[in-house]
């Protein structure tokens, strides 16, 4: 089956990264397809490169770079959100004058229609937020 | 046509347990996720009524047994007939019903 995912809060404030990841985990063990998390609203901030928690806790959006690249699982930052939040990408920073990309590994910035598609192409959408 | 709910916050913050239970139609499941797990206590007034749904709506009711353990709720202090399940039934779940629906 097919599964796509919505995040709509950032990590270590909302348990929603977490929940959300603990599922697509859960969700590629069993067997299951993973086709995109969609980051959204304050969820953009799962995909920034500067985060640097401590290294006793738990690395969200490290968990989130490694299960892209185990899995190819599609990690889509929605880029309005990103706008508003200062995540930029190379093409955004040259685009607005900003000086660096702060994407991680394994997600990239797109539009709204890539949530759209997504709930369009997956069996099911699972939505995790506040 | 099943869905299942999903209610991620204690009945004694926000309503939105309340407002599931008042959506659900026989057949559906709800399960209590992060701090929705708080509401599935025995001898709580959501507990109650979550009782009370699963005798008169028919719907099936489960708890995140991670985010039981996180918050200290043993699974023998959950309301008769509430079933633990871990991320994996979480996912099972996901599968059988039709849709999925997050009362945020």
């Amino acid at each position: 089956m097919k599964f796509g995912i919505l995040v709509n809060e950032g990590p270590y404030q909302h348990q929603a990264s977490d929940s959300a990841y603990q599922f697509a985990r859960a969700a590629l063990e069993k067997g299951h397809e993973v086709t995109r998390v969609f980051f959204y609203h304050d969820g953009v901030y799962n995909g920034t490169s500067y985060s640097v928690p401590p290294l006793d806790d738990r690395q969200v959006t490290k968990q989130w770079s490694e299960l892209a690249k185990e899995h190819d699982v599609d990690l889509v930052l929605c880029v309005a959100a990103c706008q508003r939040r200062g995540m930029m990408d190379d093409g955004e920073a040259e685009r607005h004058g900003k000086g660096a990309n702060n994407v991680a590994e394994g997600f990239r910035i797109s539009g709204l229609g890539q949530l759209i598609e997504t709930g369009i192409q997956s069996d099911r959408l699972v939505t995790f937020g506040d | 046509m099943s869905i299942l709910h999903t209610v991620n916050k204690s009945a004694y913050e926000r309503n939105a347990l309340e407002s599931c239970l008042g959506h659900t139609r026989p057949g559906d499941a709800v399960l209590l996720i992060e701090d929705g797990v708080i509401s599935a206590r025995a001898g709580s007034t959501a507990g109650e009524k979550l009782a009370a749904a699963m005798a008169e709506t028919g719907v099936s009711i489960y708890a995140l047994g991670a985010d039981m353990a996180a918050r200290g709720i043993p699974e023998d202090k959950l309301v008769d007939g509430v079933k633990a399940i871990d991320y994996a039934g979480f996912v099972d779940l996901a599968a059988e019903n039709d849709a999925v629906e997050a009362w945020l």
